[in-house]
């Protein structure tokens, strides 16, 4: 039997009012944290993850071809104003040993070449202007999954297939078996089988995006060999940047990554991170002032059993240490019923909220890391909410206590 | 322990100075029984908190077995308190939130912060030895009045004192029951030899006690210095 343990144990056994109050109080704040962490880190991760399910994690796309302004003297007059030139056909011809060389670079997961540009789908005098995106399926399929997004056919690209958007599909009267023509305006032309129909998520996507074999998409586009763009899988989601940096400089292309991609939608990511953090630091300070000031009301109250026990030889420590841990048990017990009324909070939202096909809107991310960061936080906060209460207590004059 | 020339003043600052206690010389002999009587507001709280090392005098030197402890600081006085004083107060107070039994370990528990189970017994030991054992599980609010002073006088015993001090400890008894708990105080303090020093109004009970020391007005008076035979006492 531990003094500080029983004697904090007990006080607040037996001042069951205040003790209720101030569990209440931290349940409720803790229990919105829990719940808006929950809330929105669901909601990014979903969003993050129907962003990213067209898109590759970084883009390498040829160097930007810029014209040499010439030497300039120092009081010389300027001629000419040099405006950027219009970006020719610009491809990348020797992609296959810069993609040996991308897959060796760590934190590559997958890496797959392109070739894509503008063309026309025809079929029974209906033209449609679509974009020609010329692949190596495995190696695409390694970076953009595409599994989820059969609608028909099979996912397959042997030479004559291509596989198109249920938009197009539906514009051009099409299912996987029909046939298509593809023109481009360099003057090629292929008919083509339709392999699969795909839904990409985006009405815009499955009206133009047509994935065909590499080779013919090279020959239909002119491109002789070359291809476009490389997309590459990054391991880790959130270091895409700073990759996409280190293959700009080692393969001497542009690259972009996901996050310079979406500018718009990280920022807004950023921002609702950041209020969510101001509602957590807020409704957490409000629960330590709250422990305070209950506290303080207790050692008031207590007055005369802490004058009694300093009387007996308690040292000031160890009433300190009572009322410390106090505020640290307060802090556990309110974060472990706080974290079950959020997660409860939580599940019930995601339950309400459900799309038309009757699944979830957005999955709530609810881990144990957030529950044990969630509780040693709010044990912290409880102890260090207790600091002037406690040390209020430990400085209480024993003889004012006993003369009463 | 000894006290020379022990002063205390009050207020300063703001409110007027006001000295309560002028100069008190005493010395109490091991194994002795003494009571301190005097009129209300002439100093006997006051002296007797100051030996408790709950106050200390704005003059003077106190001496517990030969420690000197004008100059201590709080733990250091914290930790003398707890090993050689016992307090029993005019109201009892006892901690609400504890069993008897808990009420009666609180300062061994209270100073080494943990018990065992042989402090237990002890503790149960001595709440028979005033006949309350089989209150030991209750909580104070259980108990009447002179059952809760008889737990807060072996609770004053717990760390085996070398001197208790009691203020006023019948003070809010009946008569009946102040005579039972002043006999047992006696009883305790001739089976283990404990010192004693008792604060009373009550001439009577004082009567009873081998020493009697008198305060007026923060003086002792003349006879309290001098300590009469055994023999010569009214028991
Ligand atoms: N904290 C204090 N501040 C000012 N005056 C005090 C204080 N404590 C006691 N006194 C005064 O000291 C005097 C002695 O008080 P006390 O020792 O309680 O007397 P007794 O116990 O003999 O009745 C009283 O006049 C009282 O008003
Ligand atoms: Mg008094």
């Amino acid at each position: 039997m531990n003094f500080v343990w029983t004697v904090a144990w007990r006080l607040l056994r037996e001042g069951r009012f205040q003790t209720a109050l101030i569990l209440a109080g931290v349940s409720i704040g803790v229990g919105v944290i829990v719940y808006i962490t929950a809330i929105v880190s669901g909601l990014q991760a979903n969003i993050i993850d129907r962003t990213l399910s067209t898109q590759a994690h970084v883009v390498l796309r040829p160097a930007d071809i810029v014209n040499q302004a010439p030497l300039t003297v120092p009081g010389s007059v300027k001629l000419a104003d040099i405006a950027k030139r219009t970006q020719r056909e610009n491809t990348i011809a020797n992609w296959g040993s810069i993609v040996a060389r991308v897959r060796g670079t760590p934190n590559v997961s997958a890496v797959a070449a392109m070739a894509s540009g503008p063309g026309v789908a025809q079929q029974g005098g209906v033209r449609k202007s679509i974009v020609l995106m010329g692949v190596d399926l495995d190696d695409y399929r390694q970076v953009v999954r595409l599994d989820n997004k059969l609608k028909a056919g099979r996912l397959l690209l042997p030479t004559g297939t291509a596989l198109i958007g249920k938009e197009l599909a539906a514009d051009l009267g099409l299912q996987p078996g029909g046939r298509l023509r593809l023109q481009t305006a360099t003057g090629g032309s292929q008919s083509m089988t339709v392999g699969a129909v795909l839904d990409f998520g985006l009405k815009d996507l499955n009206k133009r995006w047509v994935l065909l074999p590499l080779r013919e998409a090279q020959n239909l586009l002119g491109f002789q060999r070359d291809v476009t763009e490389i997309y590459i899988k990054s391991e880790r989601l959130f270091e895409a940047e700073s990759l996409a940096a280190n293959l700009a400089l080692s393969t001497g292309l542009t690259a972009d990554s996901w996050q310079s991609s979406n500018g718009q939608l990280v920022t807004a990511l950023k921002s609702q991170s950041a209020s969510s953090l101001m509602i957590r630091v807020f409704v957490t300070f409000a629960v330590a002032l709250g422990i305070a000031s209950v506290l303080v009301v207790t050692v008031v109250q207590r007055q005369r059993e802490i004058g009694i026990l300093r009387a007996m030889g308690t040292p000031a420590s160890r009433i300190l240490a009572v009322f410390l841990l106090q505020g640290g048990l307060v802090g556990l017990f309110g974060s472990l019923f706080g974290s079950l009324l959020g997660a409860a909070m939580a599940e019930g939202i995601s339950r309400m909220a459900k799309t038309e096909d009757g699944s979830p809107l957005f999955p709530v991310v609810l881990d144990s890391e957030l529950f044990i960061t969630t509780a040693l936080i709010a044990t912290l906060v409880g102890v260090l909410a207790a600091l002037l209460p406690a040390l209020r207590a430990a400085r209480l004059d024993p003889v004012v206590a006993i003369r009463g | 322990m000894t006290l020379e020339g022990v002063k205390k003043s009050y207020g300063g600052g703001k409110s007027p100075l006001v000295e309560v206690l002028h100069g008190i010389d005493l010395q109490l002999v091991e194994g002795e029984f003494a009571a301190l009587l005097g009129p209300s507001g002439s100093g006997k709280s006051t002296l007797l908190n100051i030996m408790g090392l709950l106050e200390t005098p704005t003059a003077g030197e106190l001496r517990i077995a030969d420690t000197a402890t004008a100059s201590l600081d709080d733990a250091a006085r914290t930790a003398l308190r707890n090993r050689y004083l016992g307090f029993v107060f005019q109201f009892h107070h006892l901690l609400p939130a504890f069993s008897a039994l808990e009420n009666v370990m609180m300062p061994l528990f209270a100073g080494q912060g943990r018990v065992t189970s042989q402090d237990r017994q002890r503790a149960a030991m001595l709440l028979q030895r005033v006949g309350l054992a089989e209150h030991a599980a209750k909580q104070p609010v259980q108990l009447s009045g002179g059952q809760q002073q008889r737990v807060a006088i072996v609770r004053a015993l717990m760390n085996r004192p070398r001197l208790v001090l009691a203020d006023e400890p019948t003070g809010n008894l009946d008569t009946q029951t102040a005579n039972e708990v002043f006999a047992l105080l006696h009883e305790l303090n001739r089976e283990d030899g404990t010192t004693f020093l008792i604060v009373t109004h009550d001439q009577r009970l004082a009567d009873g006690c081998p020493r009697q020391i008198r305060l007026l007005d923060g003086r002792l008076q003349p006879d309290g210095l001098v300590s009469p035979a055994p023999s010569a006492s009214g028991r």
